[in-house]
């Protein structure tokens, strides 16, 4: 006698349901478990809704008062692509280099800290701007880019200095995950989203709340998007652009040094809890 | 030898010596695993000493505290007489490792990983490139391979790269940490060959962890057993030997480690594993 014969047969549209049951519950278990993940991603989305409706909140101020609105929207996404990359290279270095298991030969080596993270920026930087180059010669075969008045050298140079600010940035969100591997990477996705937010890389940060044109004025982005829209869009010199480099320099001078001595205290703790590496 | 006085390595001092070094990991709240248990040990300049010891009894420990990747808990560590908390970067220049995983840029060539890694040292392509085509005819790795991504290579070519990695840097000493471990008994051979001409021709300092008995046996001057964090026995393999011989027969350095620990290296390990899962279990209850 067979149990499973004898058990009543249920019917073949019943079995496909609590199939179907059975694939949505795994999928609300791996929610659950991924919980802080989910909460991120959250976070990044509404973040990029949010900048979408800004833009549309732009648009209809009719931003750029009078200039061009695209052009001002596509030195926005270079802008932003390089930067971010700079960023994202440099956050890299440590989950990079134990994904590939050589973290401990690059710390076990006589290059010091700095030199390791300045090296990293040095690449970043260079790759950043060819890139950046073929982006927009790209780009300007679709669009009728208004850059006539472009002043090309004014516009490196921001984007050069406020590229110090960011390897700080970077250096800080780099030595995270030997804190908490996973952590690490969600305070980074989260602190990316926030400066693409109130940066006003899409739009003039009239069109943000108070409280975030506050946080504006404490991001470099939003002085480099300053100085590099004036001075593509309207010609600005350096000279005229020194509202908006003062404060770059400040935060260029400050932020890789603390980036380093944060670093430095992060490799310390790593050391000493046995975090730089598991395994062998 | 040269002008910064206070922190330059010296001729007379020990490759390492090592003062009841402590370490220990936390693994949760008031509960700590011990790596470590004060462990001394002296390793002459010129010398190869063995640690032998079975899965989890500290040899990796051991290695990242000396090569500064680790900072102990307690004790001294010198390396060349350097104290490896204080000057880290200076003992960084005289030594360097190659460990059981083959730790590379899987994606890029050789070549590549080996000039990266000279550049750490402060050794340029012109400097490098001649010591690398040297180092791998030397080893018998086929030089028309250097260019090829590392994940293509063996097990046993990888390691042979891991090697000439760190002989590139001119190491004073070398830390090696279970360099044979899972390669095939070829492979093995070549690294073994290779570790015993380092030693021979660079006249390097050499700590070689292992859990084999006939690679401590044939390779090291002195051999440490190490069981638990701690080293219970330290002396040439001869003596070792000798001590725990019985009736005028000689054991083999196998029986001389069970004598010593009143196990097999085999028995350890599977103590510990059953010890690991036992956690696991535990933790599920609690
Ligand atoms: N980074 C670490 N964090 C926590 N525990 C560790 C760490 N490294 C080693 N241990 C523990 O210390 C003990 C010794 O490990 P290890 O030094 O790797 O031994 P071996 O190299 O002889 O196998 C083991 O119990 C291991 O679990
Ligand atoms: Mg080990």
């Amino acid at each position: 006698m067979q149990h499973t014969l004898a058990r009543p047969a249920k019917p073949g549209w019943l079995r496909e349901l609590i199939a179907v049951w059975g694939f949505a519950q795994r999928n609300y278990f791996l929610t659950k478990r991924y919980f802080w993940w989910d909460f991120v991603w959250l976070v990044y989305s509404i973040g990029n809704a949010l900048s979408i409706g800004f833009i549309g909140v732009a648009a209809q101020q009719g931003a750029g008062s009078g200039k061009d609105f695209t052009t001002f929207l596509l030195i926005g996404t270079l802008i932003w692509s390089y930067l971010s990359m700079i960023f994202d290279i440099l956050s890299e270095t440590v989950s990079w280099e134990r994904w590939e298991g050589t973290i401990e030969y690059t710390f076990m080596s006589p290059a010091s800290r700095a030199t390791h993270l300045l090296g990293t920026s040095l690449y970043a930087v260079v790759y950043g701007i060819v890139r950046m180059v073929v982006m927009l010669g790209i780009i300007s075969l679709f669009f009728d880019l208004h850059l006539s008045n472009a002043n090309y050298l004014a516009a490196l140079v921001v984007l050069i200095i406020c590229s110090f600010s960011l390897v700080g940035f970077g250096m800080v969100t780099a030595v995270m995950p030997l804190l908490s591997p996973e952590k690490g990477q969600q305070v980074t996705m989260i602190f990316g989203a926030a400066l693409l937010l109130v940066s006003g890389i899409y739009y003039p940060i009239s069109v943000l709340p108070g409280w975030m044109q506050v946080l504006a004025k404490v991001s470099p982005v939003y002085y480099a998007l300053e100085g590099i829209r004036d001075a593509m869009l309207d010609g600005k010199g350096v000279m005229s652009l020194w509202t908006d480099i003062w404060p770059l320099l400040i935060m260029g001078v400050i932020f890789p040094p603390l980036g380093i001595w944060i670093f430095r205290q992060g490799e310390r703790f790593a050391k000493k809890t046995g975090r730089l590496k598991r395994s062998g | 030898m040269s002008n910064h006085a206070t922190v330059t390595v010296s001729d007379t001092q020990d490759a390492i010596n090592l003062t009841h070094v402590v370490k220990r990991f936390k693994k949760k709240r008031h509960e700590y695993s011990t790596a470590l248990n004060s462990v001394s040990l002296q390793l002459r300049r010129g010398e190869v000493f063995g640690i032998l010891g079975p899965n989890g009894s500290g040899k990796s420990t051991l290695v990242r505290v000396i090569s500064t990747l680790i900072i102990p808990d307690g004790g001294d560590v010198r390396v060349f007489g350097l104290d490896v908390v204080q000057n880290p970067r200076e003992v960084q220049r005289h030594i360097n490792r190659v460990s059981v995983e083959a730790s590379f840029f899987k994606k890029l060539s050789s070549m590549e990983n080996l000039i990266y890694g000279a550049k750490l040292y402060g050794v340029t392509d012109r400097e490098s490139k001649p010591m690398i085509k040297a180092i791998l005819s030397d080893i018998g790795f086929d030089y028309k391979r250097v260019n090829e991504p590392m994940e293509h290579l063996s097990r046993g070519m990888q390691q042979k790269i891991a090697l000439a990695r760190a002989l590139l840097t001119s190491p004073m000493l070398m830390l090696l940490d279970e360099p044979t471990t899972g390669l095939d008994p070829r492979s093995k051979k070549d690294v073994q060959r290779l570790v015993r001409k380092i030693h021979d021709e660079h006249d390097s300092s050499i700590l070689l962890c292992t859990h084999d008995m006939d690679e401590a046996e044939e390779l090291c001057d002195r051999i440490g057993i190490m069981v638990n964090g701690n080293i219970i026995a330290l002396d040439t393999p001869q003596a070792l030997k000798e001590r725990y011989q019985q009736d005028g027969q000689l054991p083999s350095l196998e029986d001389a480690f069970m004598a010593a620990t009143g196990q097999s290296m085999e028995e350890i390990e599977t103590a510990e594993l059953q010890r690991q899962e036992n956690e696991k279990e535990k933790a599920g209850v609690s």
